[in-house]
């Protein structure tokens, strides 16, 4: 699904140039469930802005389900983070203002479905979720487990090809971090891709491949074996 | 698009930042305010000098005789050339574009009194149109010489406020008797008070008009004093008054082209300068106003960059989760509009506040009745329309062109 080619994400600053990716080839294939690990400052989220469409490589390939995308037009690349791709973040970025349904609606109003599809998807994917009844709160009345879980339904609403979480548990205590995987999970065993970057060792290993970066270059790449469930 | 979420993030906005907004708002409340007044009054103004200037009759003209300047047939130049009352019917039948014309003789010292009250006036000897081509309507109860008068040499009198004020007072006047040079006359109307700022021989509201027929046989003369007329359009004038010239020129034998024959007063010539002037004192009030308006839109503009920097996150999210710079750019164009708008109206309510109290100074004598014509409206609101786009458009695409990796960093 996803086919990398010697990519390459270099940060011109004026006085330095700063190499964040060098030469990464990346495969994914559908229904995969990887963790992305390495030292602060290796390249993660810069390799997860990339394969997100958020951010551009400086060089090399990459085609999404056989298409190439590295030279497409910010609109293109919109349209793309819109259907393809459901974004989970560590400090989970929803927008303070509008409720949880209008947070969770916004990616079907980019999309541009009617009202009465948007409210039927949006009632689905907090229904997923298990928040329905928190549907006209404000984000700020949420606890944190429970702002991620409505930044997951987000990201699922369009029904993305790829589930992309940077650190979802970071700002998390470790019983809510441990839920939040496990919906993860259950989103991959319903046939989902879900790629996240962690540093906790505990989380990558309920993941099926464990992808190590280093200076911005892939350090290790396999299955995990010592998956036990 | 997603107007409600729109609206509700801007009153929230507002709402936090209430200093702010409130500064914002003023600007483009004090600009329009300023815009809408300043045209209010310039068109109070422009009415009120066009009133008075039709005072004296709309597009007319008033035609003297004079001195020949050049040599015609033989005949030397430097020749007198007095208008009679058969002119007048002359003009009528040879110029069918004369929708009105009136003959004019005037008693410069004719002693008017009633009771013991005398006063030496102008009388004027005309005919019924005369009051078409000067404007003169009769206050209520009275009316001005008729076709009757005329035939009948009948001894009416029609009076001009200020004389009949002088005559009577509060009195009635219409149908007593007042003297002129000892002859009675009864009173048929009386002049209704009307501005008038310019004139050729006295304001109409200290003068008597009586019957042309009346007063030829009272005072015989062989001239009149002067003609009015005027053409069945505007467009028409300048073609009847060379007529006036070939039809006087061939019954007084004077060449048609010899401007000095005859004299003319044309008062379109006056009202198309004071268009030009009037247009022109419009433009530059607009244009003050415009301007003050444009500094509280570029007030607007830098607000919004600095909303555009708050919210810089918030633009990252809706970027990530697909938003096309297209509807960053809308929702902040839109927010600028919404505030200007805001500012708009509550500056067009101040200034119709304003417009409604003013009558209290009592100033509408000298600056005239502002007023917010539909034009005036339609012009602020494209011009706030305009200014709300110039405004949001920097900041909006400042905005649509974040880059959504930096825009979400946090
Ligand atoms: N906009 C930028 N300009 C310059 N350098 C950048 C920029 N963004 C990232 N970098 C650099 O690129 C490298 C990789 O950054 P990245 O954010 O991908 O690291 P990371 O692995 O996600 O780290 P962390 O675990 O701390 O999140 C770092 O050295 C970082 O300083
Ligand atoms: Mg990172």
């Amino acid at each position: 699904m996803i086919r990398m080619k010697s990519i390459w994400r270099v940060y011109d600053t004026g006085k330095v140039k700063v190499e964040a990716l060098r030469n990464i080839d990346l495969f994914i294939q559908p229904n995969e469930f990887i963790s992305i690990m390495g030292p602060s400052g290796s390249g993660k989220s810069t390799l997860m802005n990339i394969i997100g469409c958020l951010d551009v490589p400086t060089g090399g390939n990459y085609a999404l389900e056989g298409k190439e995308v590295s030279k497409l037009h910010p609109n293109q690349l919109a349209e793309i983070r819109n259907r393809k791709m459901g974004f989970v973040f560590q400090n989970f970025n929803l927008l303070n203002y509008a409720s949880v349904y209008e947070n969770v609606e916004l990616p079907l109003i980019f999309a541009g479905l009617s009202f009465r599809k948007r409210r039927k998807r949006v009632e689905e994917m907090l229904d997923r979720v298990g928040l329905v009844e928190r549907r006209n709160h404000l984000p700020s009345e949420l606890s944190g487990g429970e702002m991620q879980r409505i930044a997951i339904a987000r990201a699922l609403v369009n029904n993305p090809s790829i589930i992309l979480a940077d650190e979802p548990t970071g700002n998390l205590d470790s019983v809510t971090g441990k839920e939040i995987i496990n919906i993860f999970e259950e989103l991959w065993s319903q046939g989902n891709t879900v790629v996240m970057i962690t540093h906790d060792p505990e989380i990558s290993s309920r993941t099926k491949r464990i992808i190590k970066l280093k200076d911005g270059m892939i350090e290790n790449d396999e299955k995990n074996h010592h998956n036990h469930q | 698009m997603h107007l409600w979420l729109f609206l509700r993030q801007i009153f929230r906005d507002m709402r936090s930042q209430k200093l702010r907004t409130l500064l914002t708002i003023f600007g483009i409340v004090w600009g329009t305010t300023a815009v809408i007044l300043l045209l209010a009054f310039g068109q109070g103004l422009y009415r009120s000098q066009v009133k008075a200037m039709h005072g004296l009759g709309e597009y007319i003209v008033i035609m003297w005789g004079g001195k020949t300047a050049k040599t015609f047939q033989g005949l030397p130049k430097g020749r007198r050339i007095g208008l009679r009352e058969e002119d007048t019917e002359l003009l009528r039948s040879q110029i069918k574009q004369i929708a009105y014309i009136s003959p004019e003789r005037t008693r410069w010292n004719a002693a008017v009194s009633y009771g013991k009250k005398v006063f030496v006036v102008q009388v004027v000897g005309t005919n019924p149109e005369f009051a078409l081509l000067r404007s003169i309507v009769a206050d209520r109860g009275g009316r001005f010489i008729n076709h009757l008068d005329m035939e009948n040499k009948e001894r009416a009198i029609f009076l001009g406020n200020d004389l009949k004020e002088d005559l009577f007072g509060e009195e009635e006047a219409i149908g007593k008797i007042v003297l002129v040079d000892r002859v009675p006359f009864t009173i048929v109307g009386v002049l209704k008070e009307k501005p008038q700022d310019s004139s050729y021989s006295g304001r109409d509201e200290n003068k008597g008009f009586i019957p042309y027929t009346t007063c030829a046989s009272m005072y015989p003369a062989k001239y009149l004093n002067n003609m009015v007329f005027k053409a069945e359009s505007p467009h028409l004038t300048e073609y009847v008054k060379k007529r006036v010239y070939e039809v006087l020129g061939k019954k007084y034998k004077f060449d048609p082209e010899d401007d000095e024959a005859l004299s003319m007063w044309d008062t379109s010539e006056m009202e198309a300068f004071f268009n030009a002037f009037f247009g022109g004192f419009q433009l530059f009030l607009g244009i003050l106003g415009a301007l003050t308006l444009i500094v509280g839109g570029i007030g607007v503009s830098n607000i919004m960059n600095v909303v555009v920097e708050e919210r810089t996150r918030e633009i990252g999210i809706k970027m990530a989760l697909g938003a096309k710079k297209r509807f960053v750019l809308l929702q902040f164009i839109f927010e600028t509009l919404v505030i200007t708008f805001i500012g708009g109206g509550i500056g067009f309510i101040i200034s119709y506040g304003i417009i409604q109290v003013f009558p209290v100074f009592k100033a509408e004598e000298y600056v005239g009745t502002p007023e917010i014509s539909v034009m005036v409206a339609v012009a602020v609101t494209c011009l706030l329309g305009l200014i709300g786009l110039f405004s949001g458009f920097f900041p909006a695409r400042r905005a649509a062109n974040l880059n959504p990796v930096e825009a979400l960093r946090p």
